[in-house]
């Protein structure tokens, strides 16, 4: 007998994490990206509830998944894959996680604070990009401070909501069978 | 919301308050000057700080451009759209207001250009 040129692949708590709250981020993702827009740029980013919870309970890695995850998958479903907007996006999601990374680096910062600064960041990254690589124009950074307005409103909201989240998640032992024993 | 959190927040509103009057303050500079072209070539450049009027031939008839306090005007062209005209007053550097039947155009400049030209 020879031995299995295969090694089965094993899926561990962490990948199962970040699945199901990958496809929950996402499914908010497409639902808001059919809501209307007040003015453009200007979107809530309920997903990020999802990073910011993800981040808080099981690390910054799960979150960049998490992220990574949603954009490409939504992406694909909402149909900007590899377009503008996706790349935007994507910048955005990177400057986000660059935001929790600085988060948790901070002592005695909350979801709230994760989530402000991740919003923060989502928005100069995303500036960043369009700047760069689209529109290198001046007037593009008239912008800037009512969008950043936007992304302190919203960082903030976003940040109460995961943080309610994660009392919920905390309040009672995990039972989903797939914890390590 | 945690003291850090608390922290966070009043610096993002200050930092976020300080970007206003930073990138919508003063643009471009002071108008100093408005200069006309007329076809291919630069019909006159006058100072913003007196007030004049000035009439611009071109080849359907006269574009009449005012200057005063600070900025210019067309005030009358023979283009059948009046395009120009409608641009209003001129008072930034960069503005520009384009009379393309008469071959006219009329520009604010600066101390220092705000760009060379835009595309749409």
């Amino acid at each position: 007998m020879a031995a299995p040129r295969y090694r089965p692949l094993q899926s561990d708590r962490d990948d199962l994490r970040i699945a199901t709250l990958a496809a929950l981020a996402l499914a908010i993702h497409v639902a808001e990206a059919a809501l209307p827009s007040p003015l453009p740029g200007v979107k809530p980013g309920l997903a990020n509830i999802i990073t910011v919870t993800a981040c808080w309970l099981y690390g910054w890695r799960v979150a960049a998944w998490i992220t990574v995850l949603r954009i490409v998958a939504g992406g694909i479903l909402v149909g900007t894959l590899l377009s503008p907007t996706f790349f935007l996006s994507l910048a955005g999601g990177l400057g986000a996680l660059g935001g929790l990374a600085m988060a948790r680096a901070l002592p005695g910062t909350g979801p709230v604070g994760y989530s402000l600064l991740a919003a923060l960041a989502h928005m100069v990254a995303q500036f960043t990009a369009a700047w760069w690589l689209f529109i290198p124009h001046p007037g593009l950074w008239l912008l800037l401070p009512p969008l950043m307005t936007a992304a302190i409103v919203f960082g903030v909201l976003n940040g109460i909501m995961a943080q309610a989240m994660i009392r919920e998640l905390g309040s009672q032992p995990a039972r989903d069978g797939h914890e390590a024993t | 919301m945690t003291w850090t959190d608390r922290l966070l927040l009043i610096a993002a509103v200050a930092g976020v308050a300080a970007l206003y009057p930073w990138l919508w303050g003063e643009r471009g500079g002071e108008a100093e000057a408005v200069r006309i072209w007329a076809g291919e070539e630069e019909y006159a450049r006058y100072p913003l700080d007196q007030p004049r009027r000035v009439e611009v031939p071109g080849p359907l008839g006269t574009t009449v451009v005012e200057i005063a306090e600070g900025g210019a005007r067309v005030i009358a062209d023979p283009g059948p759209r009046q395009i120009c005209v409608r641009a209003g007053r001129l008072d930034t550097p960069g503005d520009q207001a384009l009379c393309l039947p008469n071959r006219v155009t009329v520009e604010i400049i600066g101390a220092d250009p705000r760009y060379d030209s835009i595309h749409y």
